[in-house]
Order: C-alpha cells, then structure tokens, then sequence
C-alpha cells in the first residue's frame, strides 16, 4: 500500500551513472581490455565522413565500359573494379579486418542509384546533426568527376522521370514514402551457407548451373548465362579484397616492431588467405568470413538496412565449440574476436540520403540486426554459450551497431530470457524481444517450407523473413491516419488545399459510421493502388539497371535459377508495405463514432471545422475528446475492435497480391521506425485530439500517453490483432529504470514478454528511461553524448533525433505501477 | 429492513492491473474503501472514508467552468488561483460536475462494483497471473471492514484456481479473521508500531486486535507477509523495531517475508485532490544508513528483513 497509484515519479531514484545508460567515453572505457576498449573508443569518437572513392572509381569505369557487357556482367565488373582499386586499411590493433572505406566511419556513396548534388554534400558537411564531413577539395572532385556524369542516368532519375501525377500529389502530400528512390531494396540476412562454402565452391556451383543451360529450348538461357557470369566474378571479386588484405597485413608486418602484433598480423593474413576462397576452418575465420560477405554486399549497393549475419550464435556455436576442445582458442579470445566484430559493424553508418533537406530523412544507424536464441532448424531451444557470451557483449560495448534481438519461444529456458531483461534494464535500448513461435507462423502462411521458417528470423526493425532464401523488399510507409484525415474533406488535403484523393463525399453527408468507413476503405484502395503500381516499375528498373549480382550468389536459389537477387531469384519473393499510425487511425474513428454518430455531442460539422482549425477556441471539445473516448491499448474492445477491422481490412488489400516476379507476393508489415514523426508533420489536427504536426502512433503501439492502464492491457489489445497475417509488428513499451531494480521485477517483466508472446504477439521492446533523466539530457547534450533511445524500432543516439523525437521520447507513457 | 439481504457488489475505489508489489507474481489489486485507522502517512487518504468521494486535481483544470455553471447546488466557484472551490456544506455529490469535467480534473472517488465486473477484470489478467505464479490481492482501505462480500470474492477466485492474498491492518474483530483463514492463501499483514498509545497517537487505533490477529494468522499455520511502513520519526527506532523482532520470534510460524517501506511524502498530491492539508509534522523519510541498520537489527534476530514489499 505504499505504492503510489497515480503520481509519476519525477526524480530518478539512482544516478544516471548508475543506470548504465551513460558514460564519458573517455574516462569509463568499457570493453573486456585494453585492445577492444581502443578500438571501441576509436568507434565511437571518429566522425562519420564520406568518402568519395567509390564514386570516383565506379564513374570511371562506366565511362569506359558502359555498353561493352550486359549489366550484370558490367556491373560484377564494377564491384571487381572497386576491390581492385580500393584503399585497404587494417587498424592498429584489429584482429577482424575490413572496412568499406578508406578508414572506419568513411561512408561511400552510390551514384548510380542517386547522385549527391554539391549542395547536398555541403549540408552533410555542416548540419549538426548526423553529420557527415567532407572536404571542400573532395566536393570540388565530386562536383567535377562525378555529379556531371551521372545526371539523368540514375535509378532516382529513371524514377521520378516516370512517376504519374496522381503519385507525385500523393507523395509529396506524405500519404506514403517510398524506399527505393534512395537506396537499393535490401532488407535480407544471411542464412548458414558461408560457414560451409566458400566462394570458390560457389563458383564450382555456377559453372554447374552454366554448363546445363538449355541454349535450344530456354528462351532466357542467354540472360542466365550473363547473370551466372557476373556472379562468378562477384566471388573473384570478393576472393581478391580478401587477398588484398593478406598482403596489407605482410606489408605491415615488416615494420612492426612489437612481436605480438607481428604474430597477429600472420595470423590475419593467414585468415585471409583462407577466407573468402575456402569454406572457414576455425572460430576466428568464420567471423572474418562473414565479415567479408557483408563488406561485399554494403560495397556492391547500398541496400536498405545493410546486412545481417542473422543467428549468428548458432552459425559460429560448431567452430567455438570445436576450438575449444582442441585448445586453440580461449573463452577471452572468442569474446575478444566476437567484440572486434561488434565493433566493425559500429563503424558503418548508414549511407547518406540526397535531397537531405527533406524533413522526412535522416537516419544514422544501418539495421544490422543479430538475432540471439531462437529455436534451431528442428524447432528445439538454440540457446548456447555463445548466445550469452553476446549478450555481454552488447552490455559492455553499447554501441549503436550493430542491433541486437533476443529469441524466446516457448522451449526458450527462462534463464536466457531473465539475463536478455538484465541487459535490457541497463538502458542502452537493446536486445529488443522477438517471438519465433509467432513469426515462424507468419512464415508458414506467406508460404515458406517448415525449415526455411525455423531458419528465418527478424532483420531491419521487426520485418520478418526467410534468411538466405528469400529477398523481403520493403517499399515505403503508408501513411494511414492521413488517409483518414482526407477522407474527411473528401479526397481533398487540408494542409495544402490539393487535391491527393479521390472523391468519396462529404463527410457532413456521412449518415453513420458505415457511411463513414466505407468512404475511408475507398480511399485506402485507391492509395494502395498507386503506390503498387509505381513499386511494381521501380522493381523491374533494379532488375534491369542494378542487379545484385553479388548477394545473388549467396541467396538461394538465385545460382539455381540463374536469376538475380532483384528479378526472382531467391526462392521467396516477397514485397512488404510498412503500415504506421494504428493507433492514431483507430483512436479517430473510435472519436467519430461515439461522439459524432452515437452520442451526437457533437456534429459532424463541428468536428471537421475544430481540425480544420487544429482545435483553436476549441479546447473544451479537443479535451472531451482526448479524456472521454475509448483509446487503444487499453482492452477496451470498443476501440480494439476498430483497430482489428482496420488491421484487416490492410491485409485485405495488401496481402497476396502479385508483385511482378514469379510467385512473388505482397505482404503487410506494421512498422514506422522515425516516420511517424515525418508523417505527423505533414498532418494536420485529427479527431481524436492530436494537433496538427504532432506525430502519430509508431509501429502497432498505442497512441503516445493514451495507454492509461498499464503494460498488460496493452498487451491485451495488442493481442487481438491476428499478428500472424503480418510480416511484423512493432511494440513500444517505456519503463523507469526503478521498476526493475529488483530480480524479481526482471521474473515479472519475463512474464509479462511471454504473455504477450502467448496471445500471439510477434515483438517488444523496451525503453528504460526516466522523464528528468531525458530532459537533463536534452538540456546539456554534451554531457549525453552516448544516450541510447531505442524507439519504434531502432536505437539512436537521443542527442541525434530532432526536437520532435526527443519530446516523444519524454512523452511516451510511462507505465506508473511499476 | 434491508440488513438481512446478502451485498451483491464491492465497494472499491480502484482495480489495478499489473500490480507487481503487492505479493508474489503479478497481481490484480483490488482496493476496498474504508478504513478504520487514520495513519497520518495515508499514501491513499481517499482509501480512508466509507463513502465517494470528490477529487479535484487542479494541474489538469484547463479554467472552462462549465462545472461551476452545471452544478445544481450552486457549490461550485472559480478563481484562477485557487481553481474550482468546493462548498461541501452545499455540496450534494450528484456528480454533475464529473460529468461535464472536459479533461476529468474532477473525479468521484468510490463505486460500487459487482462481483461479476470485478471477476471478469481478474480474468483478462489471467494469462500473466498464470505465467508470473501471481493472483489476486484484496487491499484498501481495509478489505475486512467488508468481511461478506470479501469473503465472497476470496471463494471466487478459490473456485477459479487463483491465489488469494489479504492485504490488511488487522485491526478488525478475532471472528472476522478467523472466518476468512480458510479462503485466504496469503496475509500481508501491516505492523506500525508495537506501542499501543503510540499507534493509537498516529493512527487513531490502538494495537491490541491488530497484535492478536496477527497471533491468529500464526496459529493457523496460514502464509503471512510482515509489511511495516518505515516513519522516521514515529516507528524506525530500535526500541520499537526490538519489540517488533521480539514479537514476530514469539509466533508460531514466521513471516515468510518481512518488507520494510520506506516512508515518503509522494502522496501530497492526492490530499490535495481531496481538499484535505498532508500534515507532516514529525514524520521524515529513513536515511539509506538506517535503513540498513535496521535490515541489521532484524538480522540480528534471526529475522530476514528487505526494502520493499
């Protein structure tokens, strides 16, 4: 009974210090020793930079070369190019070697894809936030070298030059986004191919796939030719950085002078002789071998959310365990090899977006996500040694990369989940929590074999796939509240006057709430619509003008199909649209419907009128509104239901559609990462009393603030949406750091993960934070330089979110009982 | 006469989801109103009257008045410093004003609940209650002044397999402890001071009842939680902890767990809702070093004592 019912607490109960969420990298240096603790420091205190040598390198060779091969070949050509001419580096005191630049934190650009203009490269180099330097001399080079070439011949060129008007008003009003105009549709992960192949078997595998061409009778024999040429190539290409590194590691030997260092430096190049050429034969090389594969593909394109070596505990477990036994590695060294791993992955930011000036970009961080736990191949507990020896790890480094999730199904022991919650109440914002009982299921319904499933996992944010089998393109967000909000001026945007819909009436002539969805579902069809149409397009231009001929090669069954990545190769195709704001859509229709239909305290007129004002002089109404309407996340089915007719009726017109490749398929995935921010800036008021500008609901959380009645209720409403006909959902849940102090608050946590997880909830995560600890940390950046906030999704640095994202990040509920 | 007809609901002031100290696991708690003591360090002074109650909570008065033009008894007035006054001498709790409260600044306090109602929100809790060991803790206010309708909802949650714990004072009659030992797995049991006139100077009450129902529990081999709010200045001193000790190493069977709780003056805010002053004289939160001391001296009894509940 001393428990306070309805005061928050507004002083944080420990130091900051004490949460872990803080250091001064300077003077507490985490890491297991001297080496990690240097390398990690380095990390971290290096700026992201851009450097200009892939462009120049690629500008010249399509100069050269354009015309002279078929694309894939030209462009595996190209990658060949760039491993040829690139600069090697190896740092001072690396044990895993590699970086896609010439220095950690030294980010390339794709040209090809969307070329940087000179103003974009000044603003890199000058915002405060995620900035990326640049000299004036490279942006003069760049100006010169690069920009001139490019112009007209880019993928964001071939796309905005075709665009239909419709799609352009839509775009720009921010009903939706669109991915692939930036970056190159990636989102995939690897499966546990490279731990038992190295190029060169893959290459044997090519020549197989060549030589039983049907030249007579397949009319694309021709097209798989050129496609399995310029994969070999890619594997040549990948043998030869690995190389490149082995003699950089003998030249450095002869001039160091410390013995040890010389002995590692062998060891590296033997390393590298060995890997990527040769299946890996220890601990150490499959780390390097993976590494290599994912400089590969990050070098090759810039695929959205890079790469991901996906259960990577289980893939290194037969080689920690082998080494182990025969002696040749320690427990230290395998955590010190595995720290230097985490480390590399830090040191690669996202590639920078052009046209940055837009409010909708600018994120940092690259989604490698490493999912820990999980079930094995036959559907048993994967926890092992190596599972934990991560998590450590992820407590000690707390680096922004690479992302962590941890794993637990049912037959998951309860001790792996209790020390996962141990790492997450230290605040950094990781491991978040996945549920594979769930999303093997989700899996099972989009068509996937029972092991590919239980071989898949969760890459990017939450979004769902088969690993090395299947190539989960995701295409943009769509904006839904916003849907919503023009179908209540019929068709029209009420922040711009424009028109972007189409007509489905006026809502004063709605005569109920029917009238009133049915006009909102027309609208939704009608969006979908375009927005399908124009990925569709977009897809065969990377098919055609970006083939990755080098992820190709390891995602099956591109070699056996001789296909590539983007035209069908994997054996699952699969194209997602990120449905956000959930709760701010079923929040306003639940608004509508009582006040305006059943209760009739208010008219239809006032209502549109008090948004259209953005609820000026109308503060009464908004607060009777915002105080008095059942809101998600409270299991209340009153609105839950809305929300799981909303829910449906997306995968209704989403799910299963064709999407231009053979058996490719549509599926609906509900994230928003940071978009609900950029979505809520281009919204005005909305009924259920949210403002104009402020952001709307994140993933399938409930509306910021509105879940007034603890984490098991929302978990409750949560539950009623059928997850399983999702390809992802994504909830956010805020805790002080006081409410899981004790272990058996970390007990009580786990049970409140697995509850979800047992009415069928696919993902969690946690953000353990307090309100004063956030404000100071608004108020003096400096000192916070290194405050983690994982929200809707991802981890960020609090410091390099906006305005807006940090006051969310103060706002989110915080769960008062505890 | 009504007396004889068996009470159909439960008169509570609240139901919390995902309580998580109050017992083992997580729990629903299920908060009666009414109390016979008067701790002066209440953290839920609205637990304390039999009756609704009217909450007002000026920091989300937004100033519309429109209580003040509703109310029928003309009790309500507004000036921006002191918000929205209550005249309770005019005040007939109809409850008009809640209703037109745009952003709910003013609240009724205490509802009756069926039993239905209160067994249907235990059920939506059920999954975590099952997969946490939890259940369901009757608190208040003081559950037994309800000891029929208490007794009812112990021997519905029995029928549903849910494990069951009181939270009280003890300060009621033997018979009224005794009758609901069966139905009950699990006692959290308040102590506040082993001195009768010095309980009786801070809660109104003195301690005879509480002490021998506390023996009862004992006797009765029945699970029990030792819960002492820890007021400096009124309880954390070795002479009364001492006596304390002593107590609970005289009793039959031990408390499986011995919470201390700290003191702090969090609840303010609440007697200002309910127009009441917070009286804090004499009372001050325990310094981190008494309170180990303190977790020392219970030690030093062969008592393991911990923060917390």
């Amino acid at each position: 009974m001393f428990e306070d019912l309805k005061t928050k607490n507004q002083v944080p109960e420990r130091q900051a210090f004490h949460e872990g969420n803080f250091y001064t990298s300077c003077t507490d240096r985490p890491g297991m020793n001297e080496r990690i603790k240097s390398l990690r420091e380095e990390s971290i205190n290096t700026p992201a930079s851009i450097s200009i040598e892939r462009a120049l390198i690629e500008t010249q060779f399509y100069k050269e070369n354009y015309g002279k091969y078929s694309l894939p070949v030209l462009r595996a050509l190209n990658f060949m190019e760039i491993c040829r001419k690139k600069e090697i580096y190896i740092g001072e005191n690396e044990l895993i070697v590699g970086e896609r630049g010439a220095k950690p934190k030294a980010i390339y650009t794709f040209p090809e894809l969307n070329c940087h203009s000179e103003e974009d490269l000044q603003v890199l180099n000058t915002r405060e936030q995620q900035r990326y330097t640049i000299s004036e001399e490279d942006i003069a080079v760049y100006k010169k070298e690069v920009i001139p070439y490019w112009k007209g011949r880019t993928q964001r060129d071939r796309i905005f030059d075709r665009v239909p008007e419709e799609w352009k008003l839509a775009y720009e009003a921010g009903l939706f986004t669109e991915f692939m105009e930036q970056r190159a549709p990636g989102h995939t992960c690897l499966d546990g191919k490279i731990y038992k192949k190295g190029m060169l078997d893959f290459k044997k595998e090519i020549a197989y796939e060549i030589s039983n061409l049907d030249f007579l009778n397949d009319p694309e024999a021709t097209d798989k030719e050129e496609e399995l040429k310029a994969m070999a190539i890619s594997c040549d290409a990948l043998i030869l950085l690995a190389e490149r590194h082995a003699e950089k590691a003998e030249e450095l030997m002869k001039s160091e002078k410390n013995p040890q260092r010389v002995k590692e430096l062998k060891k590296i190049a033997e390393v590298c002789r060995n890997v990527p050429a040769h299946a890996p034969q220890n601990f150490w090389e499959a780390i390097q071998m993976y590494w290599f594969v994912h400089l590969g593909v990050i070098t090759e394109l810039n695929g959205w959310d890079a790469f991901n070596p996906g259960h990577f505990d289980q893939h290194l477990i037969p080689f920690y365990t082998q080494d182990i036994q025969n002696k040749s590695l320690t427990k230290e060294q395998a955590k010190e090899l595995l720290s230097c791993f985490w480390i590399k992955v830090n040191n690669h930011p996202a590639p920078p977006k052009v046209g940055i000036t837009a409010s909708e970009s600018g994120t940092y961080n690259d989604f490698t996500n490493i999912n820990i736990g999980g079930v094995k191949p036959d559907g048993t507990d994967a926890v092992n040694e190596l599972s934990y020896m991560m998590l450590e790890i992820v407590e000690e480094l707390h680096i922004l990369q690479p992302g962590s999730s941890v794993h637990i199904s049912s037959v998951t022991p309860n001790k792996f989940l209790h020390a996962a919650i141990k790492v997450i109440r230290q605040g950094h914002g990781y491991p978040s929590v996945f549920n594979p009982d769930v999303y093997i299921q989700e899996m099972l319904r989009s068509g996937k074999s029972l092991t590919d499933a239980r071989e898949g996992g969760c890459s990017g944010c939450i979004e769902v796939g088969a690993f090395g089998k299947e190539a989960y393109l995701l295409t943009g967000y769509l904006n839904v509240p916003k849907i919503l909000e023009i179908t209540l001026f019929n068709g029209v945007d009420p922040v711009t006057g424009k028109k972007i819909g189409i007509e489905t009436g006026k809502a004063t002539d709605f005569k109920n709430y029917e009238d009133l969805y049915h006009a909102f579902h027309a609208q939704l069809t009608y969006v979908i619509d375009l927005k399908i149409r124009l990925n569709n397009y977009i897809d065969r231009m990377y098919a055609k003008y970006a083939p990755a001929t080098f992820l190709s090669v390891i995602t099956d069954d591109c070699i056996k199909k001789g296909r590539d990545y983007y035209n069908g190769g994997p054996r699952y195709n699969t194209t997602y649209i990120q449905c956000t704001g959930l709760g701010t859509v079923t929040d306003s229709l639940s608004s509508l419907k009582k006040h305006v239909f059943e209760e009739k305290t208010v008219s239809m007129k006032e209502m549109v009128d008090a948004i259209f004002q953005n609820f000026e002089g109308k503060e009464v109404l908004r607060q009777r509104i915002v105080n008095n309407t059942p809101f998600f996340g409270n299991d209340d089915d009153y609105a839950d239901s809305i929300a799981v007719k909303v829910y449906n009726d997306l995968f209704d017109l989403i799910d299963n559609r064709p999407n231009g490749k053979t058996g490719g398929k549509y599926h609906m995935n509900m994230l928003s990462t940071t978009c609900h921010n950029y979505f809520g800036n281009v919204m005005g008021a909305m009924p259920n009393g949210r403002l104009a500008g402020k952001s709307i609901s994140d993933g399938t959380s409930p509306s910021h603030g509105c879940d007034i009645h603890g984490p098991s209720a929302v978990i409750r409403s949560l539950g009623k949406l059928d997850q399983i006909k999702s390809g992802g959902t994504l909830l956010n849940l805020r805790f002080l750091p006081s409410l899981l102090k004790r272990d058996e608050d970390v007990a009580k946590l786990g049970s409140l993960i697995r509850s979800y997880f047992g009415q069928g909830g696919h993902h969690v995560q946690f953000n353990i934070v307090d309100t004063a600890t956030l404000k100071e940390a608004r108020n003096n950046p400096e000192e916070y330089k290194d405050l983690l906030v994982r929200m809707a999704g991802y981890s960020d640095y609090f410091n390099d979110m906006n305005e807006n994202l940090k006051q969310e990040v103060i706002e989110r509920t915080e769960n008062e009982s505890f | 006469m009504k007396a004889s007809k068996k009470p159909d609901t439960a008169f509570l002031f609240d139901i919390k989801r995902y309580s998580i100290n109050d017992g083992p696991g997580v729990r629903v708690t299920v908060f009666f109103k009414g109390c016979p003591l008067s701790c002066k360090w209440c953290h839920n002074p609205e637990s304390q009257a039999f009756k609704v109650e009217k909450l007002y909570n000026k920091s989300k008065c937004i100033g519309c008045q429109s209580c003040v033009a509703k109310c029928p008894s003309n009790a309500l007035s507004f000036s921006p410093k002191d918000g929205v006054v209550t005249d309770f001498s005019k005040c007939a709790s109809c409850g008009a004003c809640v209703i037109i409260c745009p952003t709910k600044a003013i609240e009724m306090s205490g509802r009756n609940y069926t039993y239905e109602e209160i067994m249907k929100t235990i059920e939506k809790e059920s999954g975590i209650i099952d997969s946490s060991g939890g259940g369901v803790t009757f608190s208040g206010g003081e559950p037994l002044m309800y000891p029929e309708v208490l007794k009812e909802l112990l021997q519905q949650c029995g029928n549903d397999g849910i494990h069951r714990a009181v939270d009280t004072s003890g300060y009621v009659k033997p018979s009224v402890i005794e009758d609901i030992i069966p139905y009950t797995d699990l006692f959290l049991y308040d102590l506040k001071h082993m001195d009768s006139e010095i309980h009786k100077q801070w809660t109104g009450v003195t301690n005879e009842f509480i002490l021998s129902n506390l023996k009862l529990v004992a006797d009765h081999d029945k699970a029990y939680h030792i819960r002492i709010p820890l007021v400096k200045g009124v309880n954390a001193d070795d002479t009364n902890l001492t006596a304390t000790a002593d107590f609970l190493n005289s009793l039959k069977r031990k408390p499986e767990v011995i919470g201390l709780l700290p003191y702090h003056a969090i609840a303010a805010k609440k007697y200002e809702k309910l127009g009441k002053v917070y009286n804090e004289d004499g009372m001050s939160e325990p310094t981190k070093e008494e309170l180990e001391h303190m977790i020392s001296l219970f030690k030093s009894k062969g008592l393991h004592a911990q923060i917390g509940g």
